[in-house]
């Protein structure tokens, strides 16, 4: 069963003279609890997609289906309690003055959670943090660490679908397997549905079933993680990506 | 252990147990961060004695600051019973001075109330929501700051009348746009941030992410900047009261009081200097009071 159809999406900033096409036509599929990659060079339009998912980029075009709806305009409560985001970069997606009990707090009052102190110390044992980071504020924490808060905050309203965006290139190497490891069994334990954007092929081939690789702002192939593997690329662009990171 | 050695480790600790022994932990280290800046320290103890006198000043002062002694006038410092002299009615200077912090610490607690408060919620409001609102309150802001100072405490207090509440709020009618720009300028670097977007991915509306998500961090610049421009006030307020705009006779107001002295300056100095040299030391103070804040507060410095 689909869980996200993107059809013929174009998203663009600015207007006028300044306007920018960020994405052009862009159409594919996720399956409920698939994962799926976007996999491109920086400005391919990958993380644009998932802004115009989530209705960070307001100007966009097509159509986005979440389980069937059609999503337009203002997304609504519901929506955010389906779809969750992982930020880049987790020194600058925590708030600086809120704590970590502050931050899962909040997230989880928004979502009108009852038993919020049960909950905070459930999804912080869930990423691998312990109760003693509870009270920890950003800057006392490493940068896997804060992705790990980051990864609890997105899991708080227990979504169906998790965006990632390189969740792991602002890591160090060995902390980035980590992360990896955590998200793959995060996502068999809650079922999940992700779509994961990456420039690193490898982290693909670990985590998704299926891919996309975009170049200027336009999806060329989509293709089975298998047939990558194989180095069975067809189009020009995919097979230079590929031999470039043997 | 004893018993403040054991607060002390509790307040200290990796690993708070509760929210509020969180929050605690984080004051008091805080606080030992301030402590160790000697300057600040002296300035917040000069502060401190100042709001300790205005509040204990019916006991502390010597004598009525209203009771005039004709046969006693100009008295110079050190004369019996007058430490500080007498001004040109015969009244006590030091009573004068000691209840005179009262309405200087009246003045500056409401400048200080008023004027950032208008400012910060102009400047986040206009920073975050952008586009048309943002016009409109940044022309407004504008338009405040193409006044001189003064000019428009003045026009104000002309209009309204003369006494201390209007000179009130004619300072923080000049005193809100700085601060209402120094809002919106961080409010932009802030609204486009990661953390802005998860909340908003959260569901948030835009008066949660302006109140509990975007105050909290433009919150501590503006304190400092507040402690730095309050010598300022206090020199306004004393502007105000030497002019005649502000406080009026008889009451012990410090820039009424310099007003007063000003036509005696060169025969009988202490009657403007003692009031001059108050005005010197809380403004002096404030400033390094401010310094330290700084330190403390500032986001980018706590990173460390």
């Amino acid at each position: 069963m689909t869980m996200l159809d993107i059809q013929n999406l174009n998203v663009w900033f600015g207007h006028g003279r300044d306007r920018v096409d960020a994405v052009k036509g862009a159409t594919f599929s996720v399956d409920r609890g698939d994962s799926f990659g976007l996999v491109g060079e920086s400005g391919s339009g990958k993380s644009t997609i998932l802004r115009a998912v989530t209705g960070l980029a307001p100007d966009w075009s097509g159509s986005i289906k979440l389980d069937g709806t059609e999503l337009a305009g203002q997304r609504e409560k519901a929506f955010y309690k389906t779809v969750q985001m992982v930020f880049q970069d987790p020194y600058s997606s925590l708030h600086p003055r809120h704590s970590v009990d502050q931050v899962l707090g909040e997230t989880l009052y928004l979502h009108g959670f009852k038993d919020i102190d049960t909950r905070v110390v459930k999804l912080l044992d869930d990423v691998g943090l312990g109760g003693k980071f509870r009270f920890r504020y950003p800057h006392q924490l490493s940068g896997g660490q804060r992705q790990r808060v980051a990864i609890a905050r997105a899991l708080a309203p227990e979504p169906e679908v998790l965006l990632l965006d390189e969740p792991t290139s602002a890591l160090d190497v060995s902390v980035q397997a980590e992360i990896l490891n955590l998200l793959v069994d995060l996502r068999t334990e809650n079922k999940l549905t992700f779509l994961m954007v990456s420039h690193d092929l490898s982290v693909v081939g670990h985590m998704c079933e299926r891919l996309a690789v975009m170049k200027d702002g336009e999806i060329v192939e989509i293709m089975e993680v298998e047939a990558l593997r194989k180095m069975q690329a067809t189009h020009p662009y995919s097979q230079e990506l590929l031999a470039a990171s043997v | 252990m004893s018993e403040t050695q054991s607060l002390r480790a509790w307040l200290l600790t990796e690993t708070p147990t509760s929210r509020r022994h969180a929050k605690l932990s984080a004051i008091y280290h805080a606080w030992l961060s301030f402590r160790t800046n000697t300057m600040a320290m002296i300035g917040l103890i000069i502060l401190v004695l100042l709001v300790v006198v205005a509040v204990v000043a019916p006991w502390l002062a010597p004598a009525d600051p209203f009771a005039q002694t004709l046969a006693n006038r100009l008295q110079p410092p050190g004369t019996d019973g007058h430490i500080l002299g007498t001004d040109s009615l015969g009244r006590d200077l030091m009573s004068r001075l000691i209840y005179g912090s009262r309405i200087t610490l009246y003045i500056v607690g409401l400048v200080a109330l008023i004027a950032p408060i208008t400012g910060l919620l102009v400047g986040t409001v206009a920073g975050y929501v952008g586009g048309f609102t943002d016009m409109v309150l940044m022309r407004i802001t504008d338009i405040f700051l193409a006044f001189p100072r003064l000019v428009l405490a003045l026009a104000f207090v002309a209009a309204l009348g003369a006494g201390i509440e209007n000179a009130v709020l004619a300072i923080s009618l000049t005193a809100w746009p700085p601060y209402a720009r120094m809002a919106r300028a961080e409010t932009l670097t802030i609204r486009s941030s990661d953390y802005i977007s998860a909340i908003r991915l959260q569901g948030a509306g835009p008066l949660r992410i302006i109140t509990k998500h975007i105050w909290p961090l433009c919150i501590s610049s503006l304190i400092v900047r507040v402690t730095l421009d309050m010598a300022g006030i206090i020199l306004a307020a004393a502007g105000l009261g030497f002019l005649g705009l502000g406080a009026q006779p008889p009451s012990p107001e410090w820039g009424a009081m310099i007003s007063e002295g000003r036509r005696f300056i060169l025969d009988h100095w202490w009657v403007a200097t003692v009031p001059g040299l108050a005005i010197f030391t809380v403004s002096l103070a404030f400033n390094l009071l401010g310094d330290g804040l700084r330190d403390v507060l500032d986001p980018k410095d706590s990173e460390k």
